[in-house]
């Protein structure tokens, strides 16, 4: 008794793994009569990436943009690190599906762009940029322009930008669906090591079940009509197996074959 | 590819004024020189110093009413654009005077402002700001959302957001705005010799049609029409060295 009661007391202080970073509670977001987010609440671990999977429409980018803090709520809150949202804050970095950058900019400058805006003097934020376009292998790409990079290429500038300015949450809009497949499933793999070499939490919106699988500490699936978490699921026995054997784990397959067991009555 | 382009308009220049020429020598009227002619005329003009004369007076009030239009049309284009407010105020004015009949509205100006600079300043105005005023607030409210919200996630303030992301969007529709309306305020500087007091090249044009010296006549149309090609390929190349990476289209499309 005593024990698990010093336990209890301690826990907020040590960071433990399950400590929250961020927690939507009783989210509900209206965009006029359409009910896009029904008292939604889901936690997401400080450290550990969690997958918003569900079918297309069933309000994934709406919940993504509400804890970034560019979309209101109908009701509910969000907290990051215990504080309540109400605006987009340097705790938070966004990256865009369709990568968002800036057409007129070279990478550096696209690169650079959020720590420009926060007010960073020129020659500091271009010497972090460097270090973030070496970190995302476009080195050499500095003075490219946008149009001159392939789709996986200009998301890897979107993701340094994101990884620039040193927020702990990363939010994640299903930043690989516009590249192929084998850069894709490169992009998974950096994206794994990037989880365990920076201390942040990723949230990430996927609408493929293969990449939530295989990314995921953590996967809320998402069902729309009314749009709420149906399921959360942690896989955690092959995650340390080496990134080569996940996609034959046994436990891979079968969690991939239950979530789209659950989902596919949603597929029309 | 430069060397392209500049072989095409070339090329495009010798088509024309070799139908330019043809046309004279049929003759397709009494009162249409031939191309040689009208240049022979040209640099007539050009040596006595009566061409240089005349454009002293033209470009004043052209280039007064373009500096106006372009400063204000962009600051009242940027406003309607961003203000939905101001949009339903002001917009129908521009559209208005976009489809007005200016002839029909000179003598109104002659009746307010007199005869000199100011009328003819307000006939370039007239011709030049409403396609720069609609066209800047057309790119404003047409800017990409997604990079208006990757700003606002950067933390980025109203200021950075119009500096950064709103107005470097829509150059390229505001130059391409700048262009109509500087090419409209030269139609209007003409306009406004012929049909207020005949001053510039207003008065070469009027003179020499009434003593028949048509060459002359087609000396100055043609010379304002080369200054107007000339002014907007400076415009073109102010565009291409301010922004640079903006020609090539939006990389999320
Ligand atoms: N700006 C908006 N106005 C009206 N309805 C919207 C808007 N944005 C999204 N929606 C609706 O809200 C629902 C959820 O959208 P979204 O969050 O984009 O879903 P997802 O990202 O999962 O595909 C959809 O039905 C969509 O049509
Ligand atoms: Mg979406």
């Amino acid at each position: 008794m005593a024990m698990s009661q010093t336990k209890r007391v301690l826990t907020p202080v040590e960071n433990t793994p399950t400590e929250i970073a961020v927690s939507a509670r009783n989210i509900t977001k209206n965009y006029g009569a359409v009910e896009a987010l029904k008292d939604l609440t889901l936690e997401f671990p400080r450290g550990q990436l969690t997958s918003l999977l569900g079918p297309s429409g069933c309000g994934k980018t709406t919940l993504l943009k509400i804890i970034a803090g560019l979309l209101k709520t109908t009701s509910g809150e969000v907290e990051v690190n215990g504080k309540a949202v109400t605006g987009p804050g340097p705790n938070r970095a966004f990256v865009f599906q369709d990568f968002a950058l800036l057409p007129w900019a070279t990478v550096l400058r696209n690169v650079a762009f959020g720590l420009e805006l926060r007010g960073v003097a020129r020659s500091e934020r271009e010497a972090r940029a460097e270090k973030y376009i070496k970190d995302v292998g476009l080195a050499g790409f500095e003075q490219s322009y946008p149009h001159e990079l392939s789709g996986g290429m200009r998301q890897r500038v979107g993701l340094a930008r994101a990884l620039s300015v040193d927020a702990q949450v990363l939010l994640m809009d299903e930043p690989f669906s516009a590249v192929d497949e084998q850069t894709r499933r490169k992009f998974q793999e950096d994206l794994l090591s990037l989880v365990q070499n920076e201390n942040k939490t990723f949230i990430f919106v996927t609408h493929s079940i293969e990449e939530a699988v295989y990314v995921s500490d953590q996967i809320a699936i998402l069902l729309p009509r009314p749009s709420r978490v149906s399921e959360v699921i942690r896989p955690s026995g092959f995650r340390n197996k080496g990134i080569d054997n996940i996609r034959r784990d046994p436990e891979y397959l079968d969690i991939v074959d239950n979530i789209w067991a659950s989902l596919r009555s949603y597929v029309e | 590819m430069l060397k392209r382009s500049f072989l095409l308009k070339l090329l495009s220049g010798v088509i024309i004024f070799g139908a330019w020429e043809i046309a004279g020598r049929i003759p397709v009227s009494y009162a249409f020189p031939t191309f040689i002619d009208s240049m022979i005329a040209l640099f007539r003009l050009a040596l006595d110093g009566t061409l240089f004369t005349a454009y002293a007076e033209t470009l004043e009030p052209l280039i007064v009413g373009v500096a106006i239009s372009t400063v204000l049309g962009i600051g009242l284009g940027l406003w309607i654009g961003l203000s939905k407010f101001f949009d339903w105020l002001v917009s129908p004015i521009f559209i208005v005077m976009q489809s007005a009949p200016l002839a029909a509205l000179i003598p109104l100006l002659v009746m307010a402002y007199g005869i000199g600079l100011t009328s003819k300043v307000f006939v370039v105005c007239i011709m030049a700001m409403p396609v720069i005023v609609l066209n800047t607030a057309g790119a404003v409210r047409h800017t990409p959302e997604s990079i208006m919200e990757m700003c606002r996630s950067f933390l980025g303030s109203r200021t950075d957001m119009l500096l950064k992301i709103i107005i470097p969007a829509a150059s390229p529709l505001i130059f391409a705005g700048l262009r109509l309306g500087v090419s409209a305020g030269f139609i209007g500087a003409i306009l406004a010799e012929l049909k207020i007091t005949p001053t510039g090249v207003g008065d070469i044009i009027t003179f020499s049609r009434s003593i028949a010296d048509y060459p002359t006549m087609y000396a100055a149309i043609f010379s304002i029409i080369a200054l107007a090609v000339l002014f907007l390929n400076l415009l073109e190349m102010a565009e291409k060295l301010l922004f640079k990476g903006n020609d090539l289209g939006y990389v999320s499309d």
